[in-house]
């Protein structure tokens, strides 16, 4: 019980200093997990990490779970799940009751609208580092543009837009069938030699 | 009635947005599109902006806030607690297997083409922030004139925030104020 209780503390408390998203998440996790309460290992967290980034759902939520898992089973996974989540849930419902009363101003429109450019550039700066990782050759390029096309435009040429789960669940079958037919194509060459 | 189809909407945003926060962008605009009355693609900048600046991953933050603006606080809580779910019961699941998931080939292969897939539906997302941030589409149909397309001091501060954080280093935090700062002083 009280491990139960450690896990969901130390994860609230994590998940109240966290700024950013998951990809932020991974010194302090480092810091509080590995250094400090000896709970995992550098070479996991990072496993935990690669997985979480290619499975559905936060990062930050799919590495919780998975600490807790290996602590305390299942059990411990909720309560790191639950942990994480608690103060990120208290602090929106908090800003969005403030907000409600303040979003008419003309002060606060000014100043959202500012803030909309920051955001362009976050997200222009989050796809930039993902970049490296994900595309990787010339059918990854492809793949991209192809379904940056069909989800940004495919409105407006089509007389209806394709459903993202559609796009993403083409994208993994694609995936699938490509990788697959290279490592055919590998494996024959190694064996014509 | 309405709560249901709430947590409906977000547990399928949990289970099919692979790669992080961002990823549950193209979703939300879905759910604006179908159900106007929950919340504008303007509230959705508005709502990266405070997940940006406020603690928590993002994906969270916006079906908090997204919950909250349906159905009030229970709305807030049960929406993030629906998208939480797909993640919690799939990771479990892997957990178990964890070194067969690895190995596993066909794992991979997906990987290699969701992980692309992923990053453009992010790109798409920003062109969409973009369209409301940074282009005037109303004075250039009025005037004709395409140099009244682009909101030019919104362009201007874009590239001084790109620049400023490729070279300090800051929290993404700190030039969100910036960019109230700037939002306010010039008017924007």
């Amino acid at each position: 019980m009280n491990e139960l209780l450690d896990l969901y503390w130390t994860f609230a408390r994590i998940g109240a200093v966290t700024f950013g998203g998951g990809y932020a998440m991974l010194p302090i996790l480092e810091r509080e997990l590995v250094d400090k309460r000896h709970w995992t290992t550098m070479d996991d967290l990072r496993d935990y990490f690669s997985i979480g980034q290619c499975t559905p759902g936060i990062i930050a939520l799919n590495v919780s779970t998975f600490i807790g898992e290996k602590r305390r089973g299942v059990r411990g996974a909720l309560a790191a799940t639950v942990g994480f989540l608690t103060f990120p849930i208290i602090i929106i419902l908090l800003i969005a009751l403030f907000l409600t009363n303040f979003a008419q101003l003309e002060i606060v429109q000014h100043a959202f609208a500012g803030i909309r450019v920051c955001v362009c550039v976050l997200i222009l700066q989050a796809v930039l580092r993902l970049w490296k990782k994900s595309v990787v050759d010339p059918f990854t390029l492809g793949l991209y543009l192809a379904v940056f096309a069909l989800n940004a435009f495919s409105g407006l040429v089509l007389p209806f837009k394709i459903p993202t789960a559609v796009l993403v669940i083409l994208a993994g079958a694609v995936g699938v069938l490509v990788s697959g037919r290279k490592n055919r194509g590998a494996r024959k060459e190694g064996e014509g030699k | 009635m309405n709560i249901l189809t709430l947590m409906y909407e977000f547990f399928k945003t949990g289970l099919f947005s692979v790669g992080g926060g961002l990823a549950t962008l193209p979703f939300l605009y879905e759910m604006s599109d179908r159900y106007p009355d929950w919340f504008s693609h303007a509230d959705i900048a508005d709502m990266i902006a405070i997940s940006e600046s406020t603690p928590g991953a993002i994906g969270i933050n916006m079906s908090t806030y997204a919950g909250f603006r349906v159905a009030g606080i229970p709305g807030g809580i049960l929406a993030s607690l629906a998208l939480a779910a797909p993640s919690v019961i799939i990771i479990l699941i892997i957990a178990r297997f964890l070194a067969k998931f690895r190995q596993n080939s066909l794992v991979e292969g997906a990987f290699y083409g969701l992980r692309p897939a992923s990053i453009a539906m992010i790109t798409a997302a920003g062109l969409n922030v973009a369209k409301v941030a940074l282009v005037d589409l109303n004075a250039y149909a009025a005037s004709g004139n395409l140099g009244d397309l682009f909101v030019w001091k919104a362009l201007i501060l874009a590239v001084l925030i790109f620049v400023g954080q490729k070279k300090l280093k800051w929290s993404p935090v700190i030039f969100i104020a910036l960019s109230a700062v700037a939002g306010i002083l010039f008017k924007f």
